[in-house]
C-alpha cells in the first residue's frame, strides 16, 4: 500500500513480509517452469541437475522419433480444426446474444458456458458412448468435434466481452447507408471485435492443444495427440525427450500467449 | 388527434415488430451453436446418465424367466414354471455371445453364477421341454445350486429395464432380495471414500490457494496498473503452459534426486530426501500450481474496484490499521473469495490428469474411478453412475457459483 510518513516499524516489516510471500508465490509460479528447460539440453539421460555437459541430443531424438512427429501431426490437424468450428459457432452465438433480453437467457448461457466447467472425465465417458453408435471413435472428426465444443465456450465469453465496448451506432449508420447486414457485420463489426474473436479462437487453440482426458476415451492408436503421447511418456518412462517436447511446448505457448496480451493492449487502445 | 393516436399505435407495433425480429435474428444466430453443443456436449452426457441406469442384459437376455419370476417371494424355491421359462429363453439365444453376455452380467451380481450359466446353455436342449417339473429335475440334475435361491434372486432383482443398482452403489448403497435399501459390507464399500478424498483434496487445494492468492492479488492491486500487467503475465504463463508440461516439471523437481531435496539437503534441513511424489504431497502441490491463477485473477479483479478511502477512513477514526484490514478492507473481497474459491473447488473435484501421473493408489479421486471402470474393469454401468455422481456434485456447486459469482468463470 502507499507508503505512510508515519508508518511504524512492524507496520513496514509486515509490508515486507507480504511483499516476500507474494514474490515466493510468483517464483512458486514460474520456477517449475523454468526448471525443466536447462534438462532438455543436457547431455545426460537423468533428469537431474547438475547438468554435466550440454547437448542436442535428446532433440535429435524427438526429430528421428515418428511416434513424436506423428503425435505433433495430429495436434496441428486437431487443434486448427477444433478453433475454426469453435471460434465460428462461439463468435456467432456472441453477436446473437450481444444485443437482446429474453426469459431464459440466463439458463442458456448457463448451458453454453457449461463444457468449461463439466468434469472431462463425464465429457470423455459421455462422448466415447455416444460417438460408439456412428463410427466415430478412433477417428479424427469425432475428437475434432469434442474439442471444439470444449473450446465454445471460450469464445462465446471473450466475444461477449469485446462486445460491451461495441458501438453500435456504427452498424446503424452502416445499415442506413445502404449495406446489407452480412456486408455490415463484415466490414464494420467484425474489424472492430477481431481482436476478441482472435483472443477466444487463441483459448479455444489452447484448449484442444492441451486436452488428453477426453483424447484417451476416443482416440485410437492413429490420433495419439502430443498431450496423449507425453501422458504415456510420463506414465511409462520419464527420459529428457520429455523435457525436450516440454521445452518446445513452453516456447510455442508462451508465444501464443504474448500475441494475446498484445492483442489485448490493442483492443485497450479501440476502446479508447 | 385520431391519426397521432394512430400512428403511435403504428409506432408501438412497428417497436414491438422490430424488438421480435431483433429476438428472432438473435435465436438465429444462437442456434448453430446451441446444436453443435447438443450433439456434442449434451446428448453425450444423456448418453452417460442413461448408461447410469440401464440394464438390459438380463430383460433382453431372459424375458420368460422374469416374467415368471414376477410374483415370486425371492424366499421360497423357485417356482417350476420359472425353469421351463428358463430353458426356453436359453433355447433362444443362438449365440454363444448372448449367453456369455447373460453369464458375464448375472457374474457381476453373484460370483458362481457365470459357469452356472454357461454350464446349463451347453446341455441345451435338454430332453424333457414339455412338464415344467421334469425340466426342474434335470436342470438340478445338471447342477444341484439350481435349487438354489440366489441365481434366481439375481434374475428377478434385475428383470427391470432400468436398475437404481449402479448409482446406488457408487454411494455405497445397495438393494437386498427384498427390495430395501441398505448400506453395504465394509469390506465391499470404497466410493464414499474415494468421494469423501475427492472433496477432502479439493478442499485443500482451494485453501492453500486461497492463502497464497490472497496477498499476490492485494500487492497486485496496489501496483500501477503497467506494472501490475507485467507480474499478471508471470501469474498467465502457468496458466498457459500444459498440464502435461507442469506435471512433468514437478516429477523432476520433486523426485528424490530432484532440486528440491537437493536444495533442502544443501541447506542441512533435511539428511534423507523426502517423499514428495507419488504421494498426497506431490498432487497437492502440482494441484495448487495449476489452480492458482483461477483464484488470484477474480481477487484481483475485486480488490482492483475497491476504494483505498474506506479503510484510511477506519484508520483516521482510531482504528489500527491490522483491525481496518480485517473488518473493513476483508469484507469488501468476499465476493472475489467467493468467485475465487467454487471455481477452484469446482475444477478441483473433476481432476484426473495429475492424481494419476503424481499421486499414489491412495490419492486418486472420483474421475480416476471412472475412467478405471470404463478402461480396466470394461463395466460402463459402474463408470457411468460414478460419473453422474462426479456430474451432480459439479452441477449444485456450479449453480452456487452462479448466483453468487454472477460472473463467467472466464479469464479473459
Amino acid at each position: 500500500m502507499k507508503s505512510n510518513a508515519i508508518e511504524a516499524p512492524w507496520e513496514r516489516i509486515g509490508h515486507f513480509a507480504v511483499r516476500a510471500l507474494c514474490v515466493g508465490v510468483l517464483a512458486f509460479l514460474l520456477l517449475p517452469i523454468v526448471a525443466i528447460v536447462p534438462l532438455s539440453f543436457s547431455s545426460s539421460s537423468f533428469l537431474v541437475y547438475p547438468v554435466p555437459d550440454w547437448s542436442l541430443r535428446w532433440y535429435r531424438e524427438l526429430v528421428e522419433s515418428a511416434e513424436w512427429i506423428r503425435a505433433a501431426q495430429n495436434s496441428f490437424i486437431v487443434a486448427p480444426a477444433a478453433t475454426l468450428i469453435a471460434t465460428v459457432l462461439g463468435t456467432m452465438a456472441a453477436v446473437g446474444l450481444a444485443r437482446v433480453r429474453f426469459r431464459g437467457k440466463d439458463a442458456l448461457l448457463s448451458v453454453l458456458i457449461a463444457p468449461m466447467i463439466v468434469p472431462i472425465v463425464v465429457v470423455g465417458v459421455g462422448t466415447y458412448l455416444f460417438f460408439a453408435r456412428f463410427g466415430l471413435t478412433d477417428s479424427y472428426a469425432g475428437l475434432i468435434l469434442v474439442h471444439a465444443a470444449l473450446g465454445t465456450p471460450f469464445v462465446l465469453t471473450t466475444v461477449s466481452a469485446t462486445l460491451q465496448g461495441f458501438d453500435h451506432n456504427l452498424v446503424r449508420a452502416s445499415a442506413s447507408l445502404g449495406a446489407a447486414p452480412l456486408e455490415t457485420f463484415r466490414r464494420v463489426t467484425l474489424p472492430l471485435i477481431a481482436p476478441g474473436v482472435i483472443s477466444g479462437a487463441l483459448f479455444a487453440f489452447a484448449t484442444s492443444f492441451d486436452e488428453v482426458v477426453v483424447t484417451l476415451f476416443l482416440a485410437g492408436p492413429a490420433q495419439v495427440t502430443l498431450p496423449r503421447q507425453m501422458f504415456t511418456g510420463i506414465r511409462e518412462n520419464i527420459t529428457p525427450v520429455i523435457a525436450a517436447v516440454a521445452t518446445l511446448l513452453i516456447v510455442f505457448t508462451t508465444a501464443l500467449m504474448l500475441a494475446l496480451e498484445w492483442l489485448r493492449g490493442r483492443r485497450a487502445t479501440v476502446a479508447r | 388527434m385520431e391519426a397521432v393516436a394512430d400512428t403511435m399505435v403504428d409506432v408501438r407495433a412497428a417497436l414491438r415488430r422490430d424488438a421480435r425480429r431483433r429476438t428472432a435474428t438473435a435465436l438465429l444466430l444462437v442456434l448453430p451453436l446451441a446444436l453443435f453443443l447438443l450433439l456434442t456436449f449434451l446428448v453425450p452426457i444423456g448418453a452417460l446418465l442413461w448408461r447410469a441406469v440401464d440394464n438390459p442384459e438380463i430383460a433382453r437376455a431372459v424375458p420368460r424367466t422374469v416374467a415368471a419370476l414376477a410374483r415370486w417371494d425371492a424366499e421360497s424355491p423357485a417356482p417350476d414354471a420359472a425353469y421351463a421359462a428358463f430353458v426356453a429363453d436359453l433355447l433362444a439365444l443362438r449365440e454363444q455371445t448372448d449367453a456369455g453376455m447373460l453369464a458375464r452380467r448375472l457374474n457381476t451380481e453373484v460370483g458362481g453364477a457365470r459357469s452356472l450359466v454357461m454350464n446349463a446353455w451347453r446341455a441345451q436342449p435338454l430332453p424333457a421341454t414339455g412338464d415344467a417339473a421334469a425340466v426342474r429335475a434335470q436342470l438340478i440334475a445338471l447342477d444341484p445350486r439350481w435349487e438354489e435361491p440366489w441365481i434366481w434372486q439375481a434374475i428377478a432383482k434385475n428383470g427391470a429395464r432400468l436398475t437404481p443398482d449402479y448409482l446406488l452403489a457408487a454411494v455405497d448403497l445397495k438393494r437386498t432380495t427384498d427390495g430395501s435399501i441398505v448400506t453395504m459390507d465394509a469390506d465391499r464399500s470404497a466410493f464414499r471414500r474415494i468421494l469423501a478424498r475427492t472433496f477432502g483434496i479439493a478442499a485443500i487445494v482451494t485453501a492453500i490457494t486461497l492463502v497464497l492468492a490472497y496477498p499476490l492479488a492485494w500487492w497486485l492491486s496496489t501496483m500501477a496498473p503497467r506494472r501490475a500487467n507485467v507480474l499478471l503475465i508471470i501469474v498467465l504463463v502457468p496458466f498457459w503452459t500444459s498440464i502435461l508440461v507442469r506435471v512433468a516439471a514437478w516429477i523432476v523437481l520433486l523426485q528424490s534426486g530432484g532440486l528440491v531435496n537437493q536444495t533442502l539437503r544443501g541447506i542441512g534441513l533435511i539428511d534423507e530426501p523426502l517423499a514428495l511424489l507419488f504421494n498426497r504431497t506431490g498432487v497437492v502441490i502440482a494441484m495448487v500450481h495449476i489452480l492458482l491463477p483461477f483464484m488470484v485473477l477474480p481477487l484481483y479483479s475485486v480488490m482492483k474496484s475497491i476504494p483505498r478511502e474506506y479503510v484510511r477512513a477506519a484508520v483516521s477514526l482510531g482504528s489500527h490499521p491490522l483491525a481496518a484490514f480485517v473488518r473493513v478492507y476483508v469484507p469488501q473481497t468476499y465476493a472475489g473469495v467467493a468467485a475465487g474459491g467454487l471455481l477452484v473447488f469446482i475444477l478441483a473435484i473433476g481432476y484426473y490428469v495429475t492424481p494419476a501421473l503424481l499421486g499414489g493408489p491412495e490419492d486418486q479421486m472420483l474421475s480416476y474411478s471412472v475412467a478405471q471402470y470404463a478402461n480396466v474393469h470394461l463395466d460402463w454401468g459402474m463408470a457411468c453412475a460414478l460419473g453422474s455422481v462426479l456430474l451432480a456434485a459439479t452441477l449444485v456447486l456450479y449453480a452456487v457459483y452462479r448466483r453468487f459469482a454472477r460472473m463467467e468463470p472466464a479469464l479473459a
